[in-house]
């Protein structure tokens, strides 16, 4: 247990031209919830691709539990939620097919389910109050159900570490709330969790420790602290952008759109507190 | 009798007996396969490969090597192409496909042109179905069973791949091998369909049963039975309406294809006006049930 869950160790990635991760480095405990903060265009997807092995970076390493991801892959450790605009919501499975699927790796060449299968299956539905929804076309349920259902296929799955993509754009307060719940309670059980996420006001109740990235890791700390008006201003590129980038870059656009409403959710905290 | 009598009648024939058996055996492989092909979106892919295996299945002719085989190289020809042109050009993807594959099947048909026995190799473009003989049905049924046993053994497999590359990847398995494994199932298939419709309207049948199922069910499962039943059935009474008809056989069946895919377009039970109702009549009961 003296290795981290995930260690990355200054990971550089460039899509052609564009340079999408700069020596990136993040060391994270067992059994903690991170929150990843970061505008569109900083990298958080890139990160969540190297952790899972799915691009090489060109320079620096990805270790999970001190291993490559490629073991943790095999292991069945990894889940994933994905962001909601990746997803083809018309696709014709139910939401117990899509369960089905973290169970994939545990079953042989056609993917039989077996009778445990079904039981994992069933008492992650369980878990995530979808059992009554199990027959369902996965598009007719609710923004907060979707994302429950993918938790549940990585509880499924058996996954010990989960990251979740915007796991909160396009979900309710309540729903939100019931995610946060159960994200909690996963943790407890000594899942490590990655979020990537805009949603700045479920951080604090969410997560254990908050990553600013942009590119690079800026700062990594307690969700309080990493929340700091300055700090954030750093990541959304309140300054950065007007000193060190060039006007066309490509987040440029997007940075304009976030920044509202980071200014919202301080003035909420403030009022708060 | 009547009836019985139009059925029987054509089947009194041999070539009539091999041209149903290959007909349906070809729809059922091309309709599952297009299953996935139409969730993914890769129906332009299947309209791709389909038509550039051409030069490979001449070139195995005049070399007289299986036509399995050339087809397979010059779909992957094909498939590497496209990828080069949209990768390292500004080329969008659509016009890279556009590109390659009109270029292969144009040097197929020069192929064809420069080749003894036309006659022949012109039935690979519009299809030969009365034409079969025993060597091409044993060549589409042991083809069309290889690729058919394949989809049926790894159909979660492709599902997954097709509905969630990324879990795919994330659980362990290699998403750019299932990938390649329904390229090579598509060029495959592309072979068995080919004496059937020919090399033109192979997409259709790789495409229009996928789409018809899909318009009829929210469970993939059972797309992949009502696909091929759909197909099979169309492609059966597409032999007998040429046969009485006196018309092109593949067209015919392609025609049956087609409109069977509009007539479920507009009476789909999801999106017609009678299915709409009894789904709003069950969600009713449903709440009443639930008070």
């Amino acid at each position: 247990m003296s290795n981290p869950a995930i260690l990355v160790d200054n990971v550089t990635v460039h899509y052609g031209e564009v340079l999408a991760l700069d020596a990136a480095s993040l060391s994270l405990d067992h059994a903690r919830i991170c929150g990843l903060i970061g505008m569109n265009g900083s990298g958080k997807s890139t990160l969540f691709k190297a952790i899972m092995g799915m691009i090489k970076p060109d320079g620096g390493r990805v270790l999970i539990n001190g291993e490559p991801p490629s073991k943790a892959r095999k292991e069945g450790g990894i889940g994933y939620v994905p962001q909601s605009e990746d997803v083809d919501w018309q696709f014709p499975l139910s939401v117990r097919d899509v369960v089905m699927m973290g169970r994939y790796g545990h079953q042989g060449f056609t993917r039989r389910p077996s009778k445990a299968d079904r039981i994992a299956v069933h008492d992650a539905l369980e878990r995530v109050e979808l059992a009554d929804f199990a027959g369902r076309q996965i598009g007719q349920l609710s923004g907060g159900q979707k994302k429950r259902a993918f938790v549940a296929r990585g509880i499924a799955q058996g996954a010990t570490m989960m990251l979740l993509d915007e796991p909160f754009a396009g979900v309710d307060k309540r729903s939100e709330a019931t995610i946060t719940r159960l994200l909690r309670e996963l943790a407890a059980d000594g899942c490590t969790i990655l979020i990537s996420t805009h949603d700045l006001h479920a951080l604090p109740h969410l997560c254990d420790e908050a990553v600013l990235l942009m590119r690079k890791v800026l700062m990594h700390g307690p969700p309080e602290l990493v929340l700091q008006p300055e700090n954030l201003a750093m990541a959304f590129g309140l300054d950065v952008l007007n000193r060190d980038l060039p006007v066309q870059e490509p987040g440029g656009r997007d940075a304009d759109r976030d920044i509202p409403m980071v200014d919202a959710d301080l003035s909420n905290q403030q009022g708060r507190s | 009798m009547d009836i019985l009598d139009i059925l029987l009648e054509p089947l009194s024939y041999d070539f009539m007996v091999r041209a149903i058996l290959t007909t349906a055996l070809a729809a059922i492989v091309c309709a599952v396969l297009s299953c996935w092909l139409v969730l993914i979106g890769w129906s332009l892919m299947g309209d791709a490969v389909s038509h550039a295996v051409l030069p490979g299945v001449v070139l195995a002719y005049i070399v007289g090597a299986p036509f399995a085989l050339g087809a397979l190289v010059f779909a992957l020809i094909a498939v590497t192409l496209i990828g080069v042109v949209r990768n390292t050009s500004r080329v969008k993807e659509d016009a890279a496909i556009g590109i390659v594959f009109t270029s292969l099947f144009a040097l197929g048909l020069v192929l064809i042109s420069v080749t003894p026995s036309q006659t022949d190799l012109n039935h690979i473009i519009f299809g030969n179905l009365l034409g079969v003989s025993i060597p091409d049905l044993i060549q589409v049924l042991v083809l069309g069973v290889v690729a058919f046993a394949i989809l049926i053994l790894k159909r979660r497999d492709l599902t997954l791949y097709a509905f969630d590359p990324t879990h795919a990847h994330a659980i362990g398995l290699s998403p750019k091998r299932l990938g390649a494994l329904l390229l090579g199932l598509l060029a495959l298939t592309s072979v068995v369909a080919l004496q059937t419709v020919g090399v033109v309207l192979v997409v259709a049948m790789l495409i229009i049963p996928g789409a018809t199922a899909y318009l009829l069910t929210d469970r993939f499962s059972r797309m992949l039975v009502i696909a091929p039943t759909i197909s099979a059935v169309c492609s059966i009474a597409g032999i007998y309406f040429s046969y009485y008809l006196d018309t092109a056989s593949g067209a015919m069946v392609v025609l049956t294809q087609g409109a069977v895919f509009a007539v479920v377009y507009l009476f789909s039970p999801r999106q017609g006006l009678i299915g709409t109702r009894l789904a709003k009549a069950r969600r009713r009961k449903a709440a009443a049930l639930a008070v």
